[in-house]
């Protein structure tokens, strides 16, 4: 029950329309309005020139006002059209989560082990609840007791039922299909992750990263640097006269100067960012882990289920000299009985298929769970006998002298890409048993895009050095690091942090918890514990690992975004000077000269300064789909990334609105405006 | 073009391009407190000193330390230097007797000398004593550019993970291993061409017509040389280095545009070094480089092709040389006026007024720019200045946060960065503005049309740009443009300065980033356009629209052949 499939359901909900054009309007507040400074600025701009238009006589002039006037308007409607419209893509996503627990009532267990009805509102961490087969999940929460299968599609989109046993978690919204479960609360309402995961999508949580607030920084000054620019002109121009320059057009140059592209656009970026990562069914805790997954430096991940399928199969037993295969072959079955893990399992069923079952007899004693210490797990016999299966070198620590062919065998097994797992009986090591693993189709190629983007993956694992290397090999990591415990990885990470770097890891066990919390991108299982998924900033909702890599590429795609409409915005304004400049200052005689500026032929002074607006205006709706959805991106190095967007964003931000603005001119000239 | 113009600046571009790297690696060995040759006789002085002022070279300060220590010797330098002008009439070395000087212009006069900016509202040989050129100015020529280098220095130090380091003692070896020893070399050599250098009184000489010419002289030859060397620009007279007296041959004119190169490029290099990366050092080099080259073009080409309208009557052939030394020829003027704008130095070989309006645009872009290697160590600043804004406008377009030598540039860096860049034309714009919009502004302009605009706006981004440099016809003398541009001297040297000693040291607290293939490169002809690219919109877009009401419209004017009656 590991990898998944990772499209979700479309989530589909009507009159969101409606909800979102109100949103379009109420967003015009100028209080709302003012975390926008560049937003804000313009919403002043409109107010300026409305006053003007209400103010001049009638004529070519109250027109003018008038029609600048209402571009100002329409590109503050675009404005918060784009960060209404990113929002709405988000609360439809979240609608349907939303209305998996309305209304819904849970079983709440008295003290005394009866129940009765609650609302699922009141429910509080701590509170015991029963489930049964039919009820939907409210709020998260650790099963205590029983055993039973649930359909969680709802929110990981995957159909397949998956069982949940004592020590596991269970989510909010997903559905009890068979049996009954005692299950403990471990958030309080408004804090599970499907509450996160609505208040994320809907950007209503959303607080501005840290590239965001500098981003928001610069555009700040730069606006503050055009007001200076635009305020100054006025004055200055007066060198040549008191009427040398009207307010309209100073107003109309400000607003094409400040940065209304990417202004209009920042907030939706970052919404629909948040959107993307929940598209792949990733919970992020906040924005500014989605964003730092983009500045990672080193991926540690796990060998088994993350960088091979989950399920590694036993496939031969080699027992070492003087051991039968049959003795080898019980004793491991009996050291697996007790484990469920699918690789325990395909022990159980190779032993079966080895030894007739007349000669297999259920244990009796007390079965050892694997710790992540021991690296070991097994069976305590009532007669007295202890029967271990493990990783090679614990086994071989535990024995008094293991034999050279254990370690033979283990190597020759792990040669060939498998796992050795060695089976002792008190003192005496019996043998190795083969597992197999299996790389993932396609990693080798995503790992060597990673590479080429500066980023290192380093496979942890607690498996033999050789075993490992093996794999890594075959999967194509720049790193391994065999024999590690959940130390070890904590370790790893802050040497890799102490230098500098970003590191990003996937668990999903309660001892990865210090190192999903230590790391700088945390992401849990959404199957795994609810510890470390409360240490990971992230959850995977399908419990695939390989969604780490995803959600790399949706943090770098969002910091792309941003750059390339903050450069497309500023390479922009070389085109509106060339429009308005000489326009501006067509009133005073001694400066007829300047039109030697209009290298665009644009046709009318007024005519020129509309189009220019209005290109100014045009352009932000033009662009939501790329704030959106994200603009183009390969994984490839910075240098080719860097020219590649240079000339999609920069040079060609320079050439469009020369073409934008002369091909509005003519247009306005066909209405008679130009 | 001739023979001489492409040798002398083959010189003058190929000197300095030779000399940047062994005097930054001289520099760097002295900075890092490496053992030099000059060790020997300098250090027990040095020595001396530092007990004086109870430092040593271990020591180090932080940012509003070091920044504050800068800010308040300057002030006291100032102050001093106020006082002094003000009292000229009781000190020595008087020999012409001049009066003590006004409030206003000791205090315009205190103010640019202790920024470095050297614009001059008097002219030199009619108000100076000999006591307050060489004792007053002279000395605020060698300390001023000696602690923006010294700041200089701290924020390259910060940028490569160093302490900031002491400003009293960066000050001291500034000064002793630097702009002394170089000081002394040039002015030797300059009195060995001709230039003078005494203390006796002007020469009164009868001429064949019968009449007496006075001839200004004085402590001139080391005077030109620090006034070079530190990227002064201050005249000994109203005349500059257009004066024989002070820049006698094609020779000296070659040799002070090397002098006002030599430490700014080397402080390019020296920064390489400190980093370990030297092909940074020589991208931000080429950048500087091909900015200075345009200028150069800029200045030369429209003034050899000639003015419009004088070409219009039939004079074809003759190249604008109009308020221009016949002895240093087209070339040679190009290359001084070329370094004196662009090393933010302000002397001027030429009439400024006179030049036609696209050099004119020229003179503008060296001093909205500051950074084509602008003043030593203050240059480096405006230029890394701007390659923090650049890096972080297009570096997100990689998919990471946008770092600089490892470090990542965020709100705080971005902020004080931006802020830094927005102090440059905020003075600008609105002092401009109040000039024009004040009666007493206007009461300065005599010129008619945009000429009359670009002085103005000239005056103020010289002021800005610490450059010194005036481009005549505006009456600076008037206290309006005495206060205004004393202030803004003021503000442009100290506030910039801090806010970047800020940047400089929140980046050498942030943990380096290990460079990976997915981090921008800097260091790659890619980057060299990136960053010139920016540093041209960034600029044009701030200052286009009054570009376009003065020198752009007088251009137009020009070829339109409109006269001003």
């Amino acid at each position: 029950m590991a990898a998944s499939a990772m499209e979700s359901k479309p989530p589909k909900e009507p009159s969101q329309t409606g909800q979102m054009l109100r949103e379009t309007i109420f967003k015009l507040n100028p209080w709302t309005m003012l975390h926008n400074p560049v937003m804000f600025v313009v919403e002043l701009g409109t107010l300026v020139t409305f006053w003007f238009t209400l103010s001049t006589p009638r004529g070519a002039s109250r027109q003018y006002d008038g029609l600048v006037t209402i571009i100002l308007f329409m590109t503050l409607v675009f404005a918060t059209f784009a960060e209404a419209y990113a929002e709405s893509r988000g609360r439809a996503q979240a609608a349907s989560l939303r209305r998996t627990r309305a209304g819904a009532r849970v079983r709440l267990l008295q003290p005394d082990g009866s129940w009765n009805w609650v609302e699922g509102e009141t429910l509080r961490r701590g509170m015991r609840i029963r489930i049964e087969a039919g009820d939907t999940v409210v709020g998260d929460g650790v099963v205590i007791e029983g055993v039973g299968s649930m359909d969680e599609s709802a929110i990981t989109g995957e159909s397949a039922s998956v069982i949940k046993a004592p020590g596991d978690s269970v989510t909010g919204g997903t559905v009890m299909l068979s049996d009954q479960l005692t299950v403990e609360i471990t958030t309080d309402p408004g804090e599970t992750f499907l509450d996160r995961m609505i208040a994320l999508v809907e950007g209503a949580s959303r607080q501005k990263t840290p590239n965001e607030i500098a981003l928001s920084a610069l555009l700040g000054v730069l606006t503050l640097i055009f007001l200076l620019v635009v305020v100054t002109l006025g004055p200055i121009a007066r060198y040549y006269g008191a009427h040398a320059v009207d307010t309209t057009t100073l107003v109309a140059l400000l607003v094409c100067l400040i940065p209304t592209t990417i202004g209009a656009l920042l907030s939706a970026i970052g919404i629909a960012g948040m959107n993307r990562v929940a598209k792949i069914n990733v919970v992020a805790k906040s924005g500014r882990a989605v964003e730092a997954s983009g500045d990672i430096d080193t991926l540690i991940l796990d060998k088994t289920g993350t960088i091979t399928i989950g399920n590694r199969m036993a496939t031969e037993f080699l027992p070492v000299p003087g051991v039968s295969v049959e003795r080898l072959a019980a004793a491991s079955w009996m050291a697996s009985l007790a484990d469920t893990t699918p690789e325990g399992r395909s022990v159980v069923e190779l032993a079966e298929s080895i030894v007739k079952s007349a000669d297999l007899h259920e244990p009796e004693g007390e079965s050892v769970p694997f710790s992540a210490h021991t690296r070991m797990s097994g069976i305590d016999l009532n007669d007295g006998e202890k029967i271990r299966k493990g990783a090679v070198s614990a086994i071989a620590n535990l024995v008094t002298d293991a034999p050279p062919e254990l370690h033979a065998a283990a190597d020759r097994v792990a040669h060939d890409g498998g796992t050795p797992l060695a089976v002792a009986i008190d003192n005496e090591a019996l043998g190795v048993i083969r597992l197999k693993d299996i790389v993932k189709t396609g990693l080798k190629e995503r790992f060597a895009e990673f590479r080429a983007m500066g980023i290192r993956t380093v496979m942890a694992t607690g498996d033999n050095r050789i075993t490992a290397e093996v794999i890594a090999q075959e999967a194509g990591v720049d790193e391994v690091l065999a024999e590690v415990d959940p130390e070890g990885k904590l370790a790893l990470i802050q040497k890799e942090q102490s230098e500098g770097k970003l590191v990003a890891m996937t668990g999903d066990g309660t001892n990865d918890a210090p190192a999903l919390a230590q790391a700088d991108v945390g992401l849990a299982m959404n199957l795994g514990t609810m510890a470390a998924k409360e240490a990971g900033n992230m959850v995977d909702l399908d419990s695939n690992p390989t969604k780490l890599l995803d959600v790399v590429e949706v943090g770098k795609q969002l910091l792309i975004t941003r750059g390339a409409l903050t450069t497309f915005s500023i390479a922009n304004d070389i085109a509106k000077y060339f429009a308005i400049v000489p326009a501006m200052f067509a009133a005073v005689p001694i400066l007829h000269g300047l039109s030697a500026l209009n290298i665009m032929g644009l046709k009318t002074p007024h005519g020129a300064i509309l189009s220019a607006l209005i290109f100014n205006a045009l352009i932000i709706p033009a662009l939501i789909p790329f704030a959106v959805k994200g603009v183009r991106y390969r994984p490839q190095s910075a240098d080719r990334l860097l020219l590649r967007n240079i000339f999609n964003w920069g040079i060609l931000g320079v050439i469009i609105p020369f073409i934008g603005i002369w091909g509005i001119d003519h247009v306005l000239g066909i209405f008679g405006l130009a | 073009m001739s023979v001489s113009t492409l040798a002398t600046w083959a010189v003058v571009i190929g000197g300095l391009l030779l000399l940047c790297k062994p005097m930054g690696m001289y520099l760097y060995r002295v900075f890092t407190f490496q053992p030099t040759l000059l060790d020997r006789p300098l250090r027990p002085v040095e020595n001396l000193i530092f007990r004086f002022l109870h430092v040593s070279r271990d020591t180090t300060m932080n940012a509003v330390e070091y920044g504050l220590a800068f800010v308040m010797t300057n002030m006291v330098w100032g102050i001093m230097a106020y006082v002094l002008l003000r009292f000229q009439g009781l000190l020595p070395f008087n020999p012409e007797h001049f009066h003590d000087l006004s409030a206003g212009l000791s205090f315009n006069t205190a103010a640019s000398f202790v920024t470095n900016t050297n614009w001059q509202a008097y002219s030199g040989e009619n108000t100076m004593s000999y006591f307050s050129q060489f004792g007053v100015l002279q000395f605020l020529q060698f300390v001023t550019p000696a602690s923006g280098a010294a700041v200089g220095l701290a924020f390259i130090r910060g940028l490569s993970g160093r302490k900031l380091g002491n400003f009293f003692v960066d000050l001291t070896l500034v000064l002793t291993r630097v702009l002394l020893p170089l000081a002394v070399i040039f002015g030797l050599i300059f009195i060995a061409l001709g230039v003078p250098d005494t203390l006796a009184p002007y020469l009164h000489l009868h001429t064949l017509a019968g009449q007496t010419q006075v001839v200004p002289r004085g402590p001139i030859a080391g005077w030109e040389a620090i006034e070079h060397l530190g990227q002064n620009g201050g005249g000994f007279t109203n005349a500059n280095s257009a004066s024989p007296l002070e820049n006698p041959s094609a020779l000296t004119n070659i040799l002070q545009s090397i002098a006002m190169g030599l430490v700014p490029v080397s402080f390019f290099y020296l920064f390489g070094l400190f980093t370990g990366k030297k092909r940074l050092a020589w991208t931000l080099i080429a950048v500087a480089g091909t900015l200075y080259l345009t200028m150069l073009a800029m200045i030369y080409f429209p003034e050899v092709a000639g003015n419009p309208i004088v070409n219009a009557v039939g004079l074809h052939g003759h190249a604008n040389m109009v308020g221009k030394e016949i002895r240093l020829g087209m070339g040679g003027t190009s290359i001084f006026e070329t370094s004196t704008m662009a090393f933010t130095t302000g002397s001027v070989a030429a009439a400024q007024d006179s030049f036609l309006p696209i050099p004119g645009l020229a003179f503008f872009l060296g001093m909205f720019l500051n950074m084509v290697f602008g003043g030593k160590g203050v240059g480096l600043l405006n230029m890394l200045m701007f390659v923090i804004l650049t890096i972080f406008l297009m570096g997100l377009m990689v998919g990471r946060t946008p770092e600089f030598l490892g470090k990542k540039i965020e709100a705080k860096e971005v902020s004080l960065t931006a802020l830094a860049f927005l102090l440059h034309p905020l003075l600008i714009l609105v002092g401009s503005a109040l000039a024009v919009a004040t009666p007493a502004g206007m009461a300065g302009v005599f010129n008619p049309g945009p000429h009359g605009l670009s002085e103005i706006l000239y005056g103020f981004t010289s002021g800005a740009a610490n450059n010194g440099s005036a481009m005549g016809g505006l009456a600076a003398s008037l206290p309006f443009y005495e206060v205004s541009i004393g202030t803004v001297v003021i503000i442009a040297r100290y506030a910039s300065i801090m806010a970047m000693l800020l940047v400089g040291e929140s980046l050498l607290y942030k943990k380096a980033v290990p460079q990976t293939s997915g981090t921008m490169r800097t260091d790659t002809p890619l980057f060299w356009g990136i960053l010139l690219g920016s540093i041209v919109i960034l600029n044009a877009l701030t200052f286009f629209p009054v570009m376009a009401l003065g020198p752009i419209a007088e251009h137009y004017l020009l070829l339109a052949h409109h006269l001003f009656a």
